[in-house]
């Protein structure tokens, strides 16, 4: 393990399941097993306005290993979208290198790009971004359409991974018809369906009550210990702290990057 | 994604709004439609008015006085001067100078009062000979067409018209009555089938007589033996050409002009009737179009309309599928398939109806439609390059959007 990054073996209050015990997971990464899957390089951002200049990242470092569970906090206006949007490879970055899977992702043209988020990256948005009119299956099997993934094929991966958020018998419900813990759960299952390096999830329980809240964190708590990286972004300390490391953000600049002890 | 793929998300776009679409599809349709109309009825028209001229008798040249076009182009007083005789016809039928030509009806036509009973009828009164019927391939109703004796007797004979002998006995057939013409009393030989109207004047409403009873009793003075036009048939189709040379030749002649340019006489084939008549119709037929054209390149500015509120309100869903890993050539197709459906069945429907009207309406406005199936294949095709190239522009759009731009809109 890479000395950079927090120790990923420290006790989860809420998870049952003993992170000694991870599975192996057939990643399909090309980068070295023992390297970090995520590595941001000295990584700046700047916004220009007409002659304003904005510098939402201050060249921050960062690296995340296959497995971990990191919450990525910060008041609004912190840089914490901005890290958000680089990491998901939906932005790029005026200086520094953002290493995806020890891919440099910069050197990526836009049909490049896609295909990693599709293969490398399971996006959960805070406003879920359902398609309304399509069924929950048809939801979450978007990704593998856009991998060329065969129909039936899709279909049944789908179903798995809507079973997997538990969600096994609303197949073939519309958003709709579900309450916003359920649509939060679907796009959970989107996000799970291409086997993606790592899940992405933008305060994934913004719009959610404490109950589905609970819901949604139990279940990212379980996708941990089955091996997946998760990274959260939130700027609620109850979200954070369910994470096993914190990196703290304020003004473009990690302030404190931490093992969970909580 | 594959092309079913795109097609089955474009169809299930299409279809969320099936009323915008159909209004849609709607403007492609009116404009595929008038197309499909307008070059039929033109077409339609040109082969009614073919129709019409082909009427007036098979291998016909018309001789009518006044001069051809000068060099300037504008006609010296066609059909107005007294320059064509009943000689140059007598002439005319001379089987050794004009061998080519088989018939010669030389017409005198004046307006006069008919009086039968109580009842007056002004019609064209017509002096002609006994060719006239096979020349101007007329056939008789009632009765029959008087005699060479009877012409060669100025006898007080006349042929009425259908429509003329309705309107002055109430009835058609009315051989043996008598009718007076100028004071002079006419006794009805026969009476004309119907044969309609040609472009110009109505061939139901007529009174034939003999040539020489309308010289010495209807018309008289110097122009009584003038005629206003001299019918010739040429004895075959390939002989029209040398007919027509004989009769230009042989009035040259009689006229004694040495120069085509200065003939007092215009010679027309009916071949020259039908494209005269033809090219004026052919005019309007491109000129209609260009306006049905118009309110096609109007449907195809409503689909890039509506293609590009689809892009604006689905601006999300864009944002969402190109961070779910969707190429920018998967989001331009998308939305192209979607514009090329909508212009498909706009095509497929605008001929469809296009087709029907021009089936249908004909038994109501009389005028023949002429379903052209390269007009309809050409505009089924003209209404999916129109959904394409108007939605071109939308589904670039589309295809160009920032992903967090596109996720972030509301």
């Amino acid at each position: 393990m890479n000395p950079v990054s927090a120790n990923p073996v420290s006790a989860n209050p809420v998870s049952t399941h003993s992170v000694a015990a991870l599975p192996s997971h057939p990643w399909t990464l090309e980068a070295d097993a023992a390297g970090p899957v995520i590595e941001l390089i000295d990584a700046g951002k700047t916004y220009t306005s007409g002659t304003i200049e904005f510098e939402a990242l201050k060249g921050i470092n960062l690296a995340i290993h296959e497995g971990e569970y990191v919450a990525i906090m910060g008041p609004s206006g912190s840089g914490k979208s901005t890290i958000m949007n680089i990491l998901g490879c939906l932005d790029t970055l005026t200086r520094g290198q953002y290493r995806l899977g020890g891919t440099d992702v910069e050197e990526l043209d836009e049909i490049e790009l896609a295909s990693v988020r599709n293969q490398q990256i399971g996006f959960v948005f805070q406003g879920f971004n359902l398609l309304s009119s399509m069924p929950a299956w048809r939801n979450v099997e978007l990704p593998l359409v856009y991998g060329h993934v065969p129909r039936e094929e899709r279909r049944k991966r789908a179903s798995r991974a809507l079973e997997r958020v538990g969600l096994g018998d609303r197949l073939d419900n519309k958003p709709g018809e579900m309450s916003g813990g359920q649509q939060q759960r679907v796009a959970v299952a989107r996000a799970l369906v291409g086997e993606p390096t790592m899940i992405l999830a933008d305060e994934p329980t913004g719009n959610l009550d404490s109950v589905s809240t609970r819901d949604v964190l139990t279940l990212f708590d379980e996708l941990n210990a089955l091996g997946r990286t998760i990274v959260l972004i939130t700027h609620e300390l109850e979200v954070a702290q369910r994470a096993r490391r914190i990196v703290w953000v304020k003004d473009g600049a990690i302030v404190r990057d931490e093992v969970n002890a909580a | 994604m594959t092309w079913m793929e795109s097609f089955r998300t474009s169809w299930a776009a299409v279809y969320s709004h099936a009323l915008r679409s159909m209004l849609t599809i709607l403007g492609i349709l009116i404009g595929i439609a008038a197309v499909i109309l307008t070059v039929g009825l033109g077409l339609g028209t040109q082969l009614d008015v073919s129709a019409q001229i082909s009427s007036l008798g098979s291998n016909l040249l018309i001789v009518a006085p006044g001069s051809s076009t000068s060099t300037t182009g504008a006609r010296g007083g066609f059909g107005t001067s007294a320059t064509l005789t009943i000689t140059d016809a007598e002439a005319l039928s001379s089987t050794v100078n004009a061998p080519d030509i088989s018939g010669v009806a030389p017409e005198s036509a004046t307006s006069l009062s008919l009086t039968a009973n109580d009842t007056n009828w002004t019609t064209t009164v017509t002096g002609t000979t006994t060719a006239w019927t096979s020349v101007r391939q007329r056939t008789l109703a009632h009765g029959s067409f008087f005699t060479q004796a009877q012409a060669d007797a100025s006898a007080a004979v006349v042929v009425l018209g259908s429509e003329t002998a309705d309107e002055l006995f109430g009835t058609q057939n009315v051989v043996g009555q008598s009718v007076v013409i100028s004071d002079k009393t006419f006794q009805v030989v026969g009476v004309l089938a119907t044969a309609g109207s040609d472009s110009s004047s109505n061939l139901d409403d007529v009174a034939i007589v003999p040539f020489n009873t309308a010289a010495t009793d209807l018309v008289g003075g110097t122009s009584s033996n003038a005629v206003s036009t001299i019918y010739l048939q040429a004895a075959s189709d390939t002989q029209l050409s040398a007919a027509y040379q004989e009769a230009d030749a042989l009035l040259l002649n009689l006229h004694s002009i040495s120069s085509t340019d200065d003939a007092d006489f215009t010679i027309s084939s009916q071949d020259a009737l039908v494209s005269t008549a033809t090219a004026v119709y052919q005019t309007l037929t491109i000129l209609l179009t260009g306006v049905a054209g118009l309110s096609l390149l109007v449907g195809g500015i409503g689909v890039m309309n509506i293609m590009l509120v689809s892009v604006s309100e689905r601006t999300r869903e864009i944002g969402l599928r190109k961070a779910l890993g969707a190429p920018p050539w998967a989001i331009r197709r998308q939305f192209l398939i979607e514009a090329a459906i909508l212009g498909l069945s706009g095509g497929i429907l605008g001929a469809v109806i296009g087709v029907v009207a021009a089936l249908t309406l004909p038994a109501v406005i009389g005028s023949s439609i002429v379903v052209s199936p390269l007009a309809v294949g050409l505009s089924i095709g003209v209404a999916i390059i129109i959904g394409l190239v108007f939605g071109v522009y939308p589904a670039t759009r589309a295809a160009k959007l920032a992903p967090i731009d596109a996720l972030r809109s509301e």
